[in-house]
């Protein structure tokens, strides 16, 4: 490989800060435009929208969420579902019309537009429509929050708890599960020495 | 005795005893079919995983992979420690590049705090990402060859990446578990020998990858059972959400460091090369390919080490600690970081931010509530996203197929199972 003399590669580093720094705005403009898409098909389901440290926010209602999910994927073209969790806001101050929320990462592999989808599930009746159809990554991490949350996908191929034993009981991510504490382990079978067998 | 029973199924498993036929009690199962349980405790397996294969005769007709053997509760835990607190346990989620893990995390938060790190910090970190790279794509090449019988390659991989252990242990004091970073910049400078440590390390790396190569590349067992072994497409890749070389080995062009630099990573030249077969093979060429691209970045980074700070100014790092004994302000300042209860106070909100680890995207998705506690610590784990397609991957697949291309993905269980 060549090596540029120190000044040379100042002045090159230079040059790529200034035309990173003018692409992250041009970014983060298509974002605030395709937020402005987004938004305009959710119509009325949209309940809020917000702009923090250049990520673009959308807040829609349950109902119109699987809607807007295959609006992405078909019409704005985000083919990734880069993450998928839930969120307990219990004990956090701030607008939040339900007790957990569900937060979509979406991208688009195009020019990586991010956007950030946030949909509320009840706390009483905690269920929501399945994105695997809209994107197969969606399979293992919809598990993960039924694991950790208690919420239900409606639609899931296969809901049952993925990192926890399936007779776990209780939801641990949630606020009011304690940091410590005992009684699950009551539900695992004891065997004692002698019993064990070859099976 | 009570039967013991299937986890992923609850139904009781099969007693059969060895040379009798294993009475399967799978609903909709073929007469021919087997049941195979593989892992978690198998060499094979890196790490705690386990699949459940149904078989007939030696091929895959259905794999369930099953996981959470190795489930530590990491998330539950970031909501009761402080912010450096928790960057210790960023070091056990993925355990062959720790590096990685403690920079995106610290990232993460200073993307919330709104702050940038010193020049030094960024060239620090973007040295020690690379050098962590660079060790973890060294043994996934390695263990990919264990897995197909080719211990040397193995062996050699082993003894460069102690090399690189050698330099983190120079630069953190760990060698597995660093915990170098802090919010808003190091835990220590550089020490003087590690840019001379490095260059000798670059010196030698050309060699071993000639020499994997060499074993590997053309290598007839080596080439028959990974070229068109475990085939994803690009649409495929996309739907599962994978990410890093084994996405870039199908011919996604996506690459963090590119499309959206952080650390000044725009500042650095390299390429981000891509392969289009998508198997098994590809992914061993997009890891070699990817090494020559980090030694390029290590090389330029040491080219141009700046001097100054490594860490950022303000109230989020410690002061100096001859201040702390003689000024007052500093004496409180270092009391409101290091006091029980006390510790970097974030600013109230919620951010993802993504850095392209040696697996592919990590991204930390986080909530502050204001106070020095995390309100929510997400970690979007590649090896998650990249694992779920296992089954898919393995379809109509061996047994033996099974292996290679498990080792191909390079799945690390704490990362995985969190």
């Amino acid at each position: 490989m060549s090596r540029l003399p120190t000044a040379d590669l100042e002045a090159f580093a230079r040059q790529r800060r200034e035309g990173a720094r003018a692409a992250a705005e041009r970014r983060f403009n298509r974002e605030k435009e395709l937020g402005d898409r987004a938004a305009e098909f959710a119509g009325q389901a949209l309940i809020g929208r917000h702009e923090f440290r250049n990520q673009v926010t959308l807040i829609v209602e349950l109902g119109g969420i699987h809607a807007l999910l295959e609006h992405l994927r078909d019409a704005l073209g985000f083919d990734v579902l880069v993450d998928l969790t839930a969120v307990d806001y219990l004990k956090l101050d701030g607008d939040h019309p339900e007790r957990f929320g569900i937060t979509y990462h979406v991208s688009r592999t195009a020019d990586e537009s991010r956007l950030r989808i946030r949909t509320y599930v009840d706390e009483d009746e905690p269920v929501a429509p399945t994105a695997c159809d809209v994107w197969k990554g969606a399979n293992w991490a919809e598990r993960e929050v039924y694991d950790m949350y208690g919420i239900e996908f409606r639609g899931h191929p296969n809901l049952i708890r993925i990192l926890l034993p399936q007779e776990y009981s209780g939801f641990p991510l949630r606020k009011d599960y304690p940091l410590r504490g005992r009684g699950e382990r009551d539900n695992f079978p004891v065997i004692r020495r002698g019993e064990g067998g070859t099976a | 005795m009570s039967p013991a029973s299937d986890q992923l199924s609850g139904k009781p498993i099969s007693q059969a005893p060895f040379g009798e036929r294993a009475i399967s009690l799978e609903p909709g199962l073929d007469e021919k079919d087997m049941v195979l349980n593989f892992g978690p405790q198998h060499p094979a397996c890196h790490g705690t995983l386990r699949m459940v294969m149904t078989l007939d005769g030696e091929r895959i007709r259905k794999l369930e992979p099953d996981i959470g053997f190795l489930h530590t509760g990491f998330e539950k835990l970031g909501e009761s420690r402080t912010w450096n607190q928790f960057i210790v346990v960023t070091d056990r989620m993925n355990y062959l590049s720790a590096m990685s893990n403690n920079i995106g995390f610290a990232c993460a938060v200073e993307e919330l705090l709104g702050i940038e790190v010193p020049p030094r910090a960024q060239a620090i970190r973007v040295l020690m990402a690379e050098m962590s790279r660079i060790s973890d794509h060294i043994l996934g090449i390695g263990l990919q060859g264990m897995d197909l019988g080719a211990f040397t390659a193995m062996l050699w991989a082993f003894i460069e990446r102690e090399k690189v252990y050698d330099v983190f242990e120079l630069t953190s004091g760990g060698r597995l578990t660093t915990s170098y970073t802090r919010v808003g910049g190091l835990a220590f400078d550089l020490p003087e020998e590690v840019p001379h440590r490095c260059r000798r390390f670059l010196d030698r790396i050309d060699a071993l990858l000639e020499d994997v190569e060499g074993m590997l590349s053309h290598n007839r067992i080596f080439t028959e059972r990974t070229q068109g072994v475990g085939v994803f497409t690009k649409d495929q890749v996309l739907t599962y959400g994978w990410t890093g070389p084994i996405a870039r080995a199908s011919g996604v062009q996506r690459d963090v460091r590119r499309d959206t630099p952080y650390l000044g990573y725009e500042t650095y030249d390299f390429e981000v090369p891509t392969h289009e077969e998508g198997d098994v093979y590809a992914r061993y060429k997009q890891r070699l390919a990817e090494i020559r691209e980090s030694c390029k970045i290590v090389q330029q980074v040491l080219d141009r080490m700046p001097a100054g700070e490594i860490n950022a100014l303000g109230k989020v790092t410690l002061p100096d600690r001859d201040e702390v004994y003689t000024q007052m302000e500093s004496l409180i300042h270092h009391f409101m970081l290091e006091m029980p209860g006390h510790g970097v106070q974030v600013p109230v909100g919620e951010v993802y931010h993504a850095t392209e680890s040696p697996n592919g995207e990590l991204g930390w998705y986080l909530i502050s509530d204001g106070t020095a506690v995390p309100y929510k610590v997400h970690v979007r784990s590649p090896s998650l996203y990249n694992y779920a397609s296992m089954g898919e991957l393995c379809q109509d697949h061996l047994i033996g197929d099974a292996v290679a291309v498990m080792s191909s993905l390079n799945i690390i269980a704490g990362e995985l199972d969190r």
